[in-house]
């Protein structure tokens, strides 16, 4: 019986819903040291001195470094593959903790005390001096002659700039009859508030250092403590415990390194190092902030001329993931909707803010708000409908991506369009919508979206998978590729049960914690692609372990192994069906056996040279009370072509939660920064505004299942995707239901305030312009 | 100089006592002296719910509750959920068979507010039934299927009881 | 682990007196939700805390021998909201108390924690102005009774003396007979949130419901504490049921009001909210009444 296909119970849920699942707290012992990472608290600047000496009479206290004590090691962050090419490695930009601090919240010290009363006494009473230098917030403002510098060796702060050149831009604007449609449009810094913090605890085994992280990547994580701290990588263990959530904050090195080398410092003892929510937000990653500049050449019949694309992200303060996320934002853009001729450029900005790294979308929930409130706009002046310029313009099937050799084999964007406004009613309602007075308006509007699934040819994709048989025909299967709430353990089990030709997924025993020391290498959760690179490295070994088997078999059946295979757990005669005997007896035989005794194992790696589109769209109707500025959601559709669904149930979840935050993206959540300090203002979960349980209506998951053929199971990217038509759908039916564009997000009532008073919408005399 | 009480409860059905540092709150005696380690900590102001317990039958944010206060009340976490056979409760199945759990680290919290509203079931609407749950954030499900879980459980309590 | 001084725990109103005497520098915590979240933060680390959370004395809610209503301080939100007496009485407090955080939070926040830690943005706050509530406060001496509006001295700052607390909130008779009101919590969650203005509205009609007798409306976060809008009450007191009295009253309310330009909103949102609501809270309250409005379309 196939598993694939099938919505099975999770693996791990039964320890979720005992409470039964560790998570790194739950196995750090009571005893350990707690350490407390003291914070900048300016922009930007040098610490002069730090003062330790109150500090460090407070009872409690074990030990305080600095900035001065930390050896002088710049290290990267990103939870990228490694390079062998020193040209594609990650920037290495940061100590552990700076001297040179930049930003509001940058780690300076460190205090390990004997709790956490006597740790966060001792942060507060460390006194710093700074020589204080001036500081930018904005990237566009830090790229400015004269700006404030944060890394001396990027001039203009300038971390990176790509682009694309396509035909002939400046020609192609020259042609008679065309319409400019010329925009910006703007994107938030948000975070990703995983319900458990980063935290990881650290201790000296052996003579190596051993780090228990809340992490997507251990493997990754294993190499940049060791090059942070200067050591051996194999000196270095690190494992992953059940997460409470990662959404891409945790495909980053946070602080292992310092809680390792904190732990190393004190002889080894126990460090725990629990961010608390407050830093969580500063310190850790957001998502970067875009500012987008879109200029389109349209001819009235519906077609682009040519087009122009301007992206800054902003960096914050140091590289972490850096440009590769504004690049994948970029890279879709001549792709989504094919024109001959076509400018890009994206800069990635260093400025004093919190730095930004990977967050569920990478890149690309940004750029579908730009791209798709663009189409819209450009229906707009050209007074067509947006749905049919869509239908006509989209990535057409058959299109290949001369870079990836990404292929668009189905006509995936129209399927899944049909089904959306199918269940929305779209049409009708658009045109019942269209001509609205009063305060209370309705409004509907969609977006398509693009992504693909993993990271190929851009870095290494790869990965390796053990498996192992137990004497009861049951399977213990290893992979690098984490668990990180997403339900990928159970994929996996599906998955092997079916290629090895086991009867239940239940008989896979997925090592759910990754340990260095154990699981084979894999580089960890991230780019929507574990299901999809797991999969190649679980039917590989998976047909290796049922090759051994059957040789197995056919000693002991003295049947030729042509003539057996391995269904439902059991070995069967394909000649005429019959039962030789239950996988089990086999693995019993194999392990005692006195004549031929072998554990039968299988491990491989497999690497992976190929990528795959995964589309879908978003549908979302609004209502807007004008008067209050206030647009509630009141009804939703995401659709998706991920491929084939291994799990659907597991899929239709990963949907909801990727719709919801797409919604707070669409229209709350933002982390604001004090100008006058660029210190954060509302890094905690009462003011920074992420949807509760009231803030949504029934959030509706379809999918379109064309089976993705370069994949081992048909399966492509689902993790990520449904975050990124949200923000844009909803954007659109607010213009559906009010005439008016809103191009800045959230779509908050701060911002429709002001947008409606400049629309003419609200008319308060009392409000000053600007 | 340190501060220490006597604290004597019912936690999960047993008669407990312990002497606690009267600093900590709730959640760290549960979780540090009891070993219960569903008590989850994901803001410590009373923010996420994540450690939510039922305190006399009503959700508390344990975070934000001294454990002195502790003394005399009728305390129940996840982990006193479970049959004496390890069976499941309703609604913890529920959970399971309606995909409510992704991450699993907002889920002990969830389980026992729903827990609470389904002692004294009655037929609430939709939106009834967010508000009752809206003390809980969760950033992988968007709540949908936690609501479906806890109706299911609803529906089924609210036909046994006309049965 | 909280950063406490010490904790004195209170096992009467007497003996709390008496600890608040010993101990002058020490926090009053009711239910905490307040206090241990700023203790934890930084700004209140290192204090000594009484503790009056056990004083069960100082729970429910009465009617007295003149049917004032009596709140007990340590009266927890979602034993307002569910009190027949607040649902027969005064439903808007126990609507206004429901809209705070979420349900974890009304089980621990009483009333008298949230209107002594003196803040605009309380949800009981402005339903209490409107309303008129008395606050009770013992001290050695025996107990004094406040108005609201005096209660509140400036913002974070109320009215208890060294030697008291606050036992009891009561709401007059004369100030609920024949009324009814409406609150209007806006926010940018419908959860888990706080107010970016709140608006509490009731009116008392003329028997034929013509005319408005006695209109009161008061904000939070309107200003640096919760405040009545008396221009606007006068704008509709003794005016005519209408949709024009209703415009008038809403507009006036700018007379009265002085919101602050702060990260969490213009100053110009806040007007325009506070005006807006002012019309919405005093159109459900009508209706809330028995009393009818046409609208002018």
């Amino acid at each position: 019986m196939p598993n694939v296909g099938k919505s099975v119970t999770r693996v791990d849920a039964f320890d979720k819903v005992t409470g039964r699942a560790q998570y790194t707290d739950d196995r750090c012992p009571n005893s350990a040291l707690v350490a407390r990472v003291v914070h900048s608290t300016i922009a930007h600047g040098y610490v002069k001195s730090v003062d330790t000496s109150e500090a460090e009479k407070i009872p409690g206290v074990v030990r305080i470094f600095t900035c001065f004590d930390v050896p002088d090691i710049k290290f990267p962050t990103a939870g990228h593959p490694w390079s062998v090419e020193e040209a594609h490695q990650d920037v290495a930009d940061r100590r552990m903790l700076n001297r040179h601090v930049r930003y509001y919240g940058d780690d300076i010290a460190a205090v390990v005390a004997e709790d956490e009363v006597a740790a966060a006494q001792a942060a507060r009473a460390i006194k710093v001096e700074y020589d204080p230098l001036p500081f930018v917030l904005d990237p566009i403002e830090a790229t400015k002659e004269g700006a404030p510098l944060l890394h001396k060796e990027y001039p203009n702060n300038i971390l990176k700039h790509t682009s694309i050149r396509q035909g002939d831009y400046a020609a192609a604007i020259q042609e008679p009859g065309l319409i400019c449609v010329d925009k910006w449009y703007e994107t938030p810094t948000v975070q990703h508030c995983h319900i458990e913090n980063f935290i990881c605890y650290a201790y000296e085994e052996n003579g190596r250092i051993v780090v228990i992280s809340s992490t997507q990547i251990p493997h990754i994580v294993r190499r940049t403590v060791g090059q942070a701290l200067g050591i051996p990588w194999g000196k270095v263990r690190i494992v992953k415990p059940y997460i409470g959530g990662g959404f891409g904050n945790k495909q980053d090195t946070l602080y292992e390194p310092l809680c390792a080398w904190l732990s190393m410092q004190v002889g080894g003892r126990t460090v725990k190092l629990d961010v608390p929510r407050e830093d969580t937000f500063v310190s850790n990653r957001v998502r970067h902030a875009e500012k987008i500049h879109i200029i389109s050449w349209v001819r009235p019949d519906g077609t682009y001329a040519a087009r122009k694309l301007v992206m800054y992200s902003n960096q914050g303060a140091y590289a972490s993931h850096g440009h590769s996320i504004v690049a994948k934002g970029m890279g879709a853009f001549p792709q989504m909707y094919p024109c001959p001729n076509v400018e890009c450029d994206s800069y990635t900005v260093y400025t004093n803010r919190s730095v930004a790294g990977a967050m569920r979308g990478y890149g690309i929930p940004q750029a579908m708000f730009a791209f798709e409130s663009h189409t819209e706009d450009v229906c707009r002046r050209l007074g067509c409908d947006s749905l049919a310029f869509r239908r006509k313009n989209l990535m057409p099937v058959g299109f290949v991506d001369p870079f990836s050799k990404n292929e668009n084999y189905y006509d995936s964007y129209n399927q899944c369009l049909d089904k959306a406004i199918a269940y929305m009613d779209y049409e009708r309602k658009r045109a019942e919508y269209a001509n609205q007075t009063g305060p209370v308006r309705k409004g509907i509007g969609l977006a398509p979206f693009w992504y693909n699934t993993a990271v190929w040819p851009i870095s290494l994709e790869h990965s390796s998978c053990r498996m192992v048989l137990n004497q009861d025909g049951s399977i213990q299967l290893q992979v690098g590729e984490t668990e990180i709430g997403q339900g990928a353990d159970t994929a996996y089990a599906q998955m092997a049960a079916d290629t090895v030709g086991l009867a239940d997924y239940t008989s896979v025993h997925v090592q759910s914690c990754q340990d260095t020391d154990i699981t084979p290498f894999g580089l960890g959760a991230y780019a929507s692609r574990q299901t999809y690179t797991c999969g190649f490295a679980i039917r590989q070994t998976g047909l290796l372990l049922k090759e051994k088997i059957l040789a197995y078999a056919s000693e002991m059946t003295r049947m030729p192994v042509y003539n057996l295979d391995l269904v439902d757990s059991n070995i069967v005669r394909v000649t005429d069906g019959r039962v030789m005997m239950p996988l089990a007896d086999l693995a019993v035989e194999s392990f005692y056996s006195l004549t031929h005794s072998v554990h039968i194992t299988a491990e491989s790696t497999y690497q992976i040279k190929s990528n795959a589109y995964s589309f879908g769209c978003c549908c979302a109707e609004v209502e807007v009370d004008i008067p209050l500025a206030k647009v509630k959601l009141t009804k939703i559709i995401n659709v998706h072509d991920c491929g084939t669904l291994i799990n659907p149930a597991l899929a239709e979840a990963q949907v909801h939660g990727g719709m919801s935050m797409g919604i707070g993206f669409a229209l709350s959540e933002q982390l604001l920064y004090d100008g006058k300090t660029g210190r954060a203002l509302n890094n905690n979960l009462l003011d920074y505004k992420l949807s509760t349980f009231m803030d949504h209506p029934h959030l509706e998951a379809q999918f379109v299942e064309n089976p993705e053929p370069t994949s081992a199971f048909g399966t492509k990217a689902l993790g990520e995707p449904p975050t990124c038509p949200v923000a844009p759908a909803i954007r659109n039916a607010i213009l559906n239901a009010t005439g008016v564009e809103v191009d800045t997000l959230p779509m908050t009532p701060h911002t429709l305030y002001r947008r409606f008073c400049e629309e003419g919408l609200i008319q308060d005399p009392w409000r000053k312009e600007g | 100089m340190k501060q220490f009480k006597q604290v004597t409860f019912r936690l999960n059905g047993k008669e407990v006592s312990c002497v606690v540092d009267v600093r900590s709150s709730l959640t760290d005696m549960l979780r540090n002296q009891f070993g219960l380690t569903s008590v989850k900590k994901g803001c410590e102001v009373g923010e996420c719910g994540a450690c939510t317990v039922l305190i006399n039958k009503e959700a508390f944010n344990s975070c934000i509750y001294l454990a002195v206060w502790a003394e005399g009340k009728d305390i129940l976490t996840l982990e006193g959920l479970m049959g004496p056979n390890g069976e499941l409760s309703d609604i913890q199945q529920a959970f399971m068979e309606e995909a409510a759990v992704q991450c699993g680290f907002c889920t002990p919290g969830f389980i026992l507010t729903a827990y609470e509203i389904l002692e004294e079931p009655r037929d609430y609407t939709d939106d009834e039934l967010r508000k009752l749950l809206s003390g809980h954030l969760c950033r992988c499900t968007g709540y949908e299927n936690i609501l479906r879980a806890v109706k299911k459980v609803l529906r089924q309590r609210l036909e046994a009881a006309k049965a | 682990m909280y950063d406490m001084k010490a904790l004195y725990e209170a096992e009467s109103v007497a003996h709390a007196i008496q600890l608040r005497l010993e101990h002058p520098e020490a926090q009053i915590i009711a239910g905490g939700s307040d206090v241990l979240v700023q203790m934890r933060e930084g700004k209140r680390a290192g204090k000594e805390l009484i503790s009056i959370y056990m004083l069960d004395e100082l729970r429910g809610v009465s009617l007295d021998e003149e049917e004032n209503i009596r709140i007990g301080s340590l009266t927890s939100f979602s034993h307002i909201t569910r009190d027949p007496i607040i649902q027969k009485y005064i439903n808007v407090l126990g609507e206004a108390v429901d809209m705070v955080g979420g349900p974890q939070v009304r089980n621990i926040g009483t009333i008298g924690g949230n209107t002594c830690n003196g803040v605009t943005s309380a949800d009981s706050a402005s339903t209490l102005h409107a309303w008129e509530a008395i606050i009770e406060l013992t001290g050695a001496e025996g107990t004094r009774r406040v108005p609201i509006k005096d209660f509140y001295l400036r913002a974070g700052k109320v009215d208890i003396r060294p030697d008291e607390i606050q036992t009891a909130i009561l709401i007059p008779k004369a100030s609920y007979d024949r009324t009814a009101g409406y609150y209007f919590k806006y926010a940018m969650r419908n959860a888990m949130d706080i107010a970016t203005t709140g608006c509490s509205v009731n009116c008392r009609l003329s028997s034929d419901g013509k005319t408005f007798e006695r209109v009161r409306i008061a904000y939070g976060v309107a200003g640096p504490v919760p405040m009545r809008a008396p221009s606007a009450e006068a704008a509709a007191t003794g005016k005519p049921v209408s949709a024009e009295t209703v415009e008038q009253f809403s507009l006036a309310v700018l007379n009265d009001i002085n919101p602050r330009d702060s990260w969490r909103a213009s100053k110009a949102l806040r007007q325009h909210i506070a005006v807006e609501l002012a019309r919405r809270c005093l159109l459900e309250s009508v209706k809330r009444c028995g009393g009818e409005i046409h609208e002018a379309v």
